[in-house]
């Protein structure tokens, strides 16, 4: 059903846009499809030696912001030799125009068809693109499984932190990239480079053979799978000598030496975020074992206040925004936050500038914070995360903080000013039970009353947000077990209910949920093996499209495709999803080296289980996660007692001759 | 704006505004050539540095031409026309001769349209001054081997608005009309017209010597 692109064929550097722009007006948003945004680089197509389509499989406007993406097409386009391009997952309405009329997938830049690319990079923050990336293949006119692919096809590449364990995709891809992409990318391009330098010996099959010797591409091809007949994986071994049995996550060091974005994308549609990003650290050693992002992205490395600050005012001047979000895991842990916080506020007192901090910290510190970022400006959302409501599931999450803290907490954000706070929480979380989850209800009565009493006001609020567990690869719950949808679904209810048993208290609070449902095959999907890319594929033909949007997301057509799919092979849908995993157990990923030591993993699962606390070790001595070890990496962390003096404020207009571009 | 280092002015208040105003915007899908706005400022600039650094500024194919300072009257004032060239690959030329002849014989045409609201009826047919089929100098780019019928019209700024997608409806209504690709069209020009049917840049007013009638 592939809509040929054979005009990729015919002539690579020709631009798809003279039968695309007639369809556009057909469609809802067209403007998401023209591309020519500030900071867009279009190269010339014949003089350059590597190219790249680097996509995030989602609408434009959620891809658009994309850090990592933009990340990796600055890196890349910065070499004189190298050219990249971005793609995005295109709607329904003009994916159909486009079967109808053959226009094949299409990069933003130059209108150029997909399949006419060297590589096509994927970055996957979250497995519910997977559907997303086969039509993408599809209108590319690539087939979809990599084996029927030869070498007039792109090599298929993801990365993102849902590549951690790509197997159920496998099939589908060329290659994956653990971890960090900076260096990765300008290693895989030499690699690339140097093979269509030689001529291109050994075909295919040997560039996927050269990534996979650094050992830190995973190819999945040169890796078999057996099953034990209980369904449980026996082994997943390498089928050539030549090749590691563990491929190993890239960690890019000292972030002062790689400070993008410098020239951050601008839309020109709309998108989920239209800000100047500074990622001011990577990695995080909180250890919420909920939290695959703080496993896979140790050790913590922060960006210097020096870079920070530099990087804000070249970002802000060649981008126009006005909106600064400082991101992170935890960005209130940074060692030098507070004079990132009042350094930045002084800097841009007195323009338009909003500064912004997603920190989810409950303490004290972090009002200060968001207080001296809404110096000069309109005041941001307060948010905490407490993740679990009782104290009791607090500690299996390893996410201390205890009820008096969380109160006063809030109040003291009342008492400063704001009216309303965000608290978000887990539910489905292993060894969770109702009494849990109805803790929240009484957290969030005991909130407002605090709150009401503090202030003397009734106009305050907040807002309980509630997400479903999902059990990530890599994490100490990656054995653990899924609760059902209706499980879940009953305690939401109960949770409503308790609620608004109060009716004075429950008006004051907002109650923001997801349904069991969704949250049940993201779990199928992270934590699947390579038999689950069967039900992708089956979903995807019966038309699953953008999982992420709950307006596509069918839950009974993943049902369905599982129930069709799984049986034969001797699983189903539960077997993947609520079924605890064993210590001894291979698991599907278990060849793929996030560098956490196994054997931690299984004890911080043992500690959640008997609810005993894990420390820091970004504060206290390293516990051996196996992390810094296994990958030659350390800490770096501030502080550097550097400050952050004024700017001198640049006026008048900047003409071409003033600031050439 | 920003961007271009311009001293835009803002609106008093809690979430203040920069003060931009665009003159009757052409509709999403469609080319222009002529779009106008007002900037309010706040300290005076030199309109020939202002256009560089906003042109500049803006992504290509996103052009500015000109920059006067305004004198008095609104821009929406200066504007109560727009001439459009409409593009339709796939039609002949006496095709759409035929159609033109019937819209131009008819004293109303009434066309559906869509709107946030609903379903709603707009006469198509007053609000156009002038309607030519035209024979282009060169063929249109990319079309080639297709025959292509081009159309010129001149619509009157009316509320509601007729767009150019409301008069092919109306050559639809009157004589059937079916393009079988979907046209183009390109606002060329807006501003008052001329008892010759012209139409006058709404800049023209304030541009250097013409306030005091040399032009
Ligand atoms: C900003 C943000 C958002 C924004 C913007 C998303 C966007 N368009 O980028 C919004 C609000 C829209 C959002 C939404 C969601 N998010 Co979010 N988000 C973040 C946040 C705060 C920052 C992400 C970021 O920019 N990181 C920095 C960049 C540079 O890292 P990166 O993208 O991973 O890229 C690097 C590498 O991965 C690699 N790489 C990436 N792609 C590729 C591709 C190739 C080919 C290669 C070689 C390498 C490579 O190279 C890059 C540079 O080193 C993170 C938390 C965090 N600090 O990481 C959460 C986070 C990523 N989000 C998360 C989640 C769960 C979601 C949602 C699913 C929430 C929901 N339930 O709706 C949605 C999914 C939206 C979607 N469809 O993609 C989780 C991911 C969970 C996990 N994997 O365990 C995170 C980690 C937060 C958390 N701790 O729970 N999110
Ligand atoms: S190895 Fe030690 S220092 Fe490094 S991240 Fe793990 S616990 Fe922290």
């Amino acid at each position: 059903m592939s809509a040929a692109s054979t005009a990729a064929s015919r002539s690579a550097a020709m631009t798809v846009w003279p039968q695309l722009e007639p369809l556009l007006p057909l469609v809802s948003k067209p403007i998401q499809y023209v591309g020519g945004e500030l900071g867009a680089v279009v190269k010339d197509w014949e003089s350059a030696a590597v190219r790249w389509a680097l996509m995030y499989p989602d609408a434009y406007e959620v891809g658009l912001p994309n850090q990592g993406v933009q990340i990796l097409y600055e890196v890349l386009n910065e070499q004189p030799d190298v050219l990249a391009e971005r793609t995005y997952a295109v709607w329904p309405d003009l994916e159909r125009l486009m079967r109808a009329h053959g226009v094949p997938q299409f990069t933003l830049e130059a209108h150029r068809p997909v399949g006419a690319f060297d590589l096509l990079g994927v970055s996957f923050a979250t497995e519910l693109g997977y559907t997303n990336l086969l039509t993408a293949l599809d209108l590319a006119g690539i087939p979809l499984l990599a084996a029927d692919r030869t070498e007039a096809h792109p090599v298929v590449l993801a990365g993102g932190h849902a590549a951690f364990n790509p197997e159920p995709i496998a099939d589908f891809l060329d290659a994956a990239v653990l971890g960090d992409g900076e260096e990765a990318v300008l290693e895989i391009t030499d690699i690339v480079r140097r093979w269509k330098a030689e001529g291109r010996p050994g075909g295919r099959d040997e560039l996927l053979l050269r990534l996979a010797r650094t050992e830190s591409v995973y190819v999945p091809r040169f890796y078999d799978v057996d099953y034990l007949p209980d369904g449980r994986i026996q082994r997943v071994v390498p089928n050539r000598p030549d090749v590691p049995f563990r491929v190993r996550k890239r960690t890019t060091m000292d972030l002062d030496a790689w400070p993008y974005p410098k020239k951050p994308l601008v839309p020109l549609a709309e998108t989920v975020h239209e800000r100047y990003a500074v990622e001011i650290f990577r990695g995080c050693t909180r250890g919420c074992r909920f939290c695959q992002a703080g496993m896979i992205t140790r050790p913590v490395r922060e960006r210097s206040i020096t870079t920070v600050g530099q990087m804000v005012q070249q970002g802000l001047e060649y981008s126009g925004f006005s909106e600064v979000g400082l991101l992170s895991l935890s960005s209130a842990d940074h060692s030098e936050i507070g004079d990132i916080c009042s350094g930045l506020a002084d800097r841009y007192a007195g323009t338009n500038i909003s500064l912004s901090l997603p920190s989810t910290r409950v303490d004290a510190f972090n009002i200060e914070l968001a207080q001296e970022l809404s110096r000069n400006g309109r005041r941001t959302g307060l948010t905490f995360a407490p993740e679990g409501g009782s104290e009791r599931i607090r500690r299996v999450i390893n996410k201390m903080v205890t009820e008096e803290d969380l109160i006063r907490t809030v109040v003291t954000a009342y008492t400063n000013g704001w009216r309303h706070v965000k608290l978000y929480f887990m539910c489905g979380l292993p060894t969770e039970t109702d009494e849990d989850v109805l803790q929240i209800a009484r957290l969030a009565h005991e909130v407002i009353k605090a709150g009401r009493e503090a202030t003397g006001s009734k106009d305050i609020r907040c807002t309980v947000s509630i997400g479903g567990f999902v059990p990530k690869p890599h994490t100490p719950f990656q054995w653990a077990a899924m609760e059902r949808p209706e499980v879940i679904d009953n305690r939401l209810r109960l949770l409503k209910e308790a609620i608004n048993a109060d009716r004075s208290l429950g008006r004051a609070i907002g109650f923001r949920y997801h349904d069991g449902e969704p949250s049940l095959i993201e779990g199928l999907l992270s934590r699947g093996d390579r038999r689950v890319g069967a039900v992708i594929r089956k979903v995807w033909e019966n038309g699953g499209r953008f999982d992420g949007w709950s307006e596509h997301f069918s839950f009974q057509r993943w049902v369905d495709a599982a129930a069709e799919v799984l049986p034969p092979l001797g699983v189903d849908l539960d077997w993947y999803t609520v079924r605890e995993r064993g210590e001894t157990e291979v698991l599907p990923w278990d060849h793929l080296d996030s560098g956490l030591d196994k054997d931690w993993l299984w004890q911080d699962w043992q500690n959640a289980l008997a609810e005993c606390e894990q420390d820091d070790c970004r504060w206290t001595p390293c516990y051996d996660c196996g992390v810094c070890p296994s990958m030659d990496t350390e800490i770096q962390i501030g502080p550097t007692g550097r400050k952050l003096l004024p700017l001198t404020p640049v006026r008048g207009l900047r003409t071409p001759a003033a600031s050439p571009r | 704006m920003r961007r271009a280092g311009v001293p835009v002015a803002y609106s008093q208040g809690f979430t203040p505004h920069p003060k931009i105003s665009y003159a009757s915007a052409a509709p999403t899908g469609v080319a222009s050539e002529a779009e106008y706005l007002e900037i309010g400022l706040r300290e005076e600039v030199d309109p020939t540095e202002l256009r560089l650094a906003l042109d500049a500024a803006l992504s290509p194919g996103l052009d500015i031409l000109d920059a006067v300072v305004a004198g008095p009257g609104s821009l929406a004032d200066r504007i109560d026309a727009s001439r459009w060239r409409l593009e339709l690959p796939g039609v002949e030329p006496d095709v759409l001769r035929h159609a033109v002849s019937a819209f131009r014989a008819a004293s109303e045409v009434p066309v559906e349209r869509m709107t946030k609201q609903g379903r709603r009826v707009v006469d198509a047919r007053k609000a156009v001054l002038s309607i030519d089929v035209i024979t282009p100098t060169e063929a249109p780019s990319e079309v080639g081997g297709v025959p292509c019928a081009i159309l010129e019209v001149v619509v009157r700024q009316v509320t509601p608005s007729v767009r150019p997608d409301d008069v092919l409806s109306g050559l639809r209504v009157v004589a059937d009309l079916e393009p079988p690709v979907p046209p183009r069209a390109t606002r060329l020009a807006q501003g008052t017209v001329t008892a010759q049917g012209e139409i006058v840049d709404p800049l023209e007013a304030d541009r250097d010597g013409a306030a005091i009638g040399e032009r």
